[in-house]
């Protein structure tokens, strides 16, 4: 089902992409001004940066040396199908790719540390303990994972395992990236005390900054709890004015929206906009979309193509609520619109994804989707049901299981876009609004993805899978243990009709033991690793089919059951997925080692695998885990993945 | 008008009437708390706003003989939904306007809802004002803004049934649904079977009016 883009979204999704994608060199100067701030920290970088900063200051400094055509044409091409985004219009991603190809050719040239850390420091910043272990080559790395390759492609075989990364001096980024760390103890933790003060502090994350209501807290308090969250986002329009802030109210924040607002017009002004910089161990990264500016500031390890990637996704569920052009009218017509009003009620979706990219989402971060895991010949007959009840109005019908997809009916011609599914499931499971009002909704919305311009109108009823009766009027159910059907139609009037498909889906279901395969699914929730790869070092895994644009993982427990763990495993998942993405060598697979994990990142052309082992596990052992990973993928792939869904 | 009507299908000439409801009023008044008061007997203190509108059924007994269904629309009341709103009126036998006791504005915005209603809306159509919230006001008396007899006179002017209702103590929400049954014309519905002005099944009004496809293509539909 979800392809990249439905064929006719293309052209109306101007969305301002272009320009970030045509203007790589908008980045690097950017990342420049990243340096400036950092040399007040990271002394050693000093004397290399200040040049560059200077100049940026003085005149805008020189375009860095594009690279080479046919190098940076070839990565675009092969990347594409992967970026880390959304929207699946390549967007920022792209400029990421050249700033590290400009940090490979001046690696080659002068060595400059100014240009690596453009390219990585702030996406390391917190990582910085996780150290690869490529330079070590004792018995065990000589197991490549050449042999245990499984031939799922051929070229998979010729072209993309470099299995040992050691020592890979065509890859002066790498190389680069591990001389900055043996300064370090190399074999610290991957979160030191630092991290784990972040660790304390997400565990408050997602409280009110006023939330002792004893009497009022105090403005200091307020602020202090303000100032610690590890993440906000702002959303801020063209005037300055506040549209939307995770934490604290308007009057809390006023002075560091000016502050924001400040600096996006003046580098704005001089042309020459401002994507982000660093303050103390805080990434500033900042989107500017049409009439709005978004900031996102981060103090978990996050690199700014995901950061933007969020950004993104705040952005379209903005589209979503008011349409590009309605949001365009109203800013023409008066450009000191307030738009929290026309966005009432929609806050608690913002804060929904913002709070998902703050725990940290597979889904968010690979850009796609999960799927129910079910026997191919049940599928069939749930997509076939599908297609027979389908009534006139329908243009996409979705069976959702806990935020994972069952099923999918749908147009030949128009495809699902994940960066509109991602809005509509945070709006199902996370936002509660929905799923407690207990009954049957009608939801006009827009999905941006699909067309940014107009409203489409989603019948959404949900069920509990625990339940056997499917009646509505049961309390609603249990977050892991939701059922939805979804559907849309681009007709306003058509809630009836909908309603009455939704009937006979069920009762077929029912009747064709459909219904009770998704619960019984349901209930089982993910495999574990264990149970996946019997025997395996493996702890965790993503893997993601590019084809697809679905993903699979196991369970997270045991090994992850609160939110912090979580939380580390998803900083893991985000650094790997950063130095995978932002690679321009044929880089194909990673090891890394610290002294409480080991990790290994693989790309194929076919799939993205991340995997997490122990702190002890052997490369060999990570190697036949990933290995026996896919193997499984391989066999199970029509289990796992929606391949097609149902298209009528 | 009823919508719908089941003849003769008890023993003891027992009526079942079906009625389409729609909720109205400003943002966080409280209409997604009555109707789940109503449907349901529950309160939220902590209630994210209704995203679209809401669909919902409950059905309450007059008396031994009389079964009355209704079927609810329970709408968003944010300006940008506005236009969107006749869709759920429209068909509608009974409306339910919600103010909030302690918020003067509330009542103006119920005010307009009441004319558009009235202009618009089906001409036999049943409204009931609601000031919600009442059970804030039993504890700190000076929180109210709107005065009982005010919003009482105005709603003996406009013909509306009048309650003062609280979503979390449950006064008089029962009392509001019931009043509001007991105005609409079972008898009539009941024995001659008669139907919503539209359609053979409440439901189908909403749908019917719209071609197949007719909105496909609109701003949102696919232009390809
Ligand atoms: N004290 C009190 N609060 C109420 C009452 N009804 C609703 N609320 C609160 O008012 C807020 C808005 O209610 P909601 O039902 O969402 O309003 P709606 O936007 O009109 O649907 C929620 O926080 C409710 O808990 C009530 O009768 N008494
Ligand atoms: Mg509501």
């Amino acid at each position: 089902m979800p392809e990249e883009q439905a064929p006719g979204a293309g052209s109306t999704q101007p969305c301002g992409d272009s320009e970030s994608q045509q203007k790589p060199q908008d980045h690097i100067n950017n990342g420049q001004v990243s340096d400036q701030k950092q040399n007040d920290i990271e002394p050693h970088q000093n004397e290399d940066n200040t040049q560059l900063a200077q100049s940026q200051e003085l005149t805008p400094p020189p375009l860095p040396p594009r690279p080479p055509l046919s190098q940076a044409g070839s990565l675009r091409l092969s990347k594409k199908p992967s970026r880390p985004q959304l929207l699946s219009t390549p967007t920022t991603a792209l400029s990421l790719a050249d700033v590290h190809t400009q940090s490979y050719n001046s690696e080659d040239g002068a060595g400059s540390p100014a240009s690596r850390a453009v390219s990585r420091k702030h996406s390391f910043t917190h990582f910085g303990r996780f150290v690869s272990n490529n330079n070590s080559s004792d018995g065990d790395d000589s197991a490549s994972i050449k042999s245990y390759i499984p031939s799922l492609d051929a070229r998979v075989e010729n072209e993309s395992i470099l299995g040992d990364v050691a020592g890979d001096d065509t890859n002066p980024a790498w190389t680069a990236l591990n001389e900055d760390y043996e300064k370090d103890d190399p074999f610290q933790t991957i979160f030191s005390p630092e991290d784990e003060a972040l660790s304390d502090q997400i565990q408050h994350e997602f409280e009110d900054v006023e939330s002792e209501q004893a009497e009022g807290t105090s403005e200091e308090v307020a602020l202090e709890n303000w100032k610690a969250k590890l993440k906000h986002f702002f959303i801020l329009s063209a005037s300055g004015k506040p549209v939307y802030s995770r934490h604290g109210d308007d009057q809390l924040i006023s002075n560091y929206v000016g502050v924001a607002q400040t600096l996006i017009s003046f580098y704005q002004g001089a042309k020459d906009p401002l994507k982000g910089f660093t303050a103390g161990s805080t990434r500033f990264v900042m989107l500017s979309k049409g009439p709005l500016n978004l900031v996102a500031i981060s103090r978990l390890p996050e690199s700014d193509a995901q950061l933007r990637s969020q950004l993104e996704a705040l952005y379209m569920q903005i589209l979503s609520t008011l349409t590009l052009p309605s949001m365009e009218k109203m800013f023409s017509n008066r450009p000191s619109t307030d738009l929290r009003r026309p966005l009432q009620g929609t806050d608690v979706l913002l804060d929904g994804l913002a709070d998902g990219f703050t725990r940290g989402s597979p889904s968010a971060l690979l850009s796609a989707l999960e799927c129910l895991r079910m026997r191919k010949t049940n599928r069939k007959v749930i997509n076939d049901t599908l297609l027979k009840v389908r009534s006139p109005n329908l243009l996409y019908g979705l069976i959702v299981a806990a935020g994972r997809l069952v099923s999918v009916v749908r147009p030949k011609k128009h495809s699902l876009h994940p960066g509109d599914l991602h809005l509509i499931f945070n709006m199902l499971f996370e936002a509660g609004s929905v799923r407690a009002g207990g009954g049957e909704n009608w939801i006009p919305l827009c999905l941006p993805g699909f067309n940014n311009t107009g409203f489409l109108y989603m019948y959404v009823s949900f069920f509990a899978a625990s339940e056997t009766t499917t009646t509505n009027d049961e309390a609603p159910p249990e977050k892991d243990d939701e059922l939805a059907i979804v559907l849309i139609s681009a007709n306003k009037e058509a809630f009836f009709e909908l309603r009455k498909m939704r009937d006979d889906l069920v009762s077929q279901l029912d009747s064709n033991g459909s219904m009770s395969l998704i619960k019984t699914a349901l209930r089982k929730g993910h495999a574990s690793c264990a149970e996946i790869v019997p025997g395996t070092v493996l702890r965790h895994f993503l893997y993601k089919s590019r084809g697809n644009v679905q993903f699979v993982m196991p369970a997270f427990e045991p090994h992850f059951n609160d939110l912090v763990a979580r939380r580390r495993l998803m900083s893991l998942y985000h650094l790997m997925h950063e130095s995978i993405h932002s690679r321009t060598a044929h880089l194909k697979v990673q090891h890394s080692i610290a002294s409480n994990a080991t990790a290994l990142a693989w790309e194929t052309p076919l799939f993205e695998l991340y995997c997490v082992a122990g702190p002890r596990a052997s490369r060999a052992a990570l190697a036949q885990g990933a290995n026996r990973v896919v193997q499984w993928i391989r066999r199970e792939e029509e289990r796992v993945f929606i391949i097609g869904g149902a298209v009528f | 008008m009823a919508s719908r009507v089941q003849q003769g299908g008890r023993p003891g000439g027992a009526r079942f009437a079906q009625f389409k409801l729609v909720l109205l009023g400003e943002s966080a008044v409280g209409k997604s708390s009555l109707v789940l008061r109503f449907v349901k007997d529950q309160f939220d203190d902590y209630r994210e706003s209704t995203i679209g509108a809401a669909f919902l059924t409950q059905t309450i007994a007059l008396d031994e003989q009389t079964t009355v269904k209704f079927e609810i629309w329970d709408t968003a009341g944010q300006e940008r939904y506005k236009s969107l709103a006749p869709m759920y009126y429209r068909n509608a036998n009974c409306a339910v306007v919600v103010y909030d006791i302690t918020q003067a504005s509330s009542l103006d915005k119920a005010k307009a809802w009441v004319k558009e209603l009235q202009r618009q809306a089906n001409e036999n159509i049943i409204i009931a004002l609601a000031g919600n919230k009442a059970d804030l006001v039993a504890e700190q008396p000076d929180k109210r803004a709107v005065p009982t007899a005010d919003a009482e006179a105005y709603a003996k002017e406009a013909n509306l049934l009048f309650f003062e209702t609280s979503a979390k103590t449950a006064e008089n929400v029962k009392e509001l649904f019931t009043a509001i049954a007991k105005k609409l014309p079972i008898e009539q519905a009941s024995q001659r079977g008669m139907r919503g002005a539209a359609g053979r099944t409440a439901g189908v009004d909403l749908g019917s009016r719209a071609e197949p496809g007719s909105g496909a293509g609109g701003p949102g539909g696919c232009n390809c």
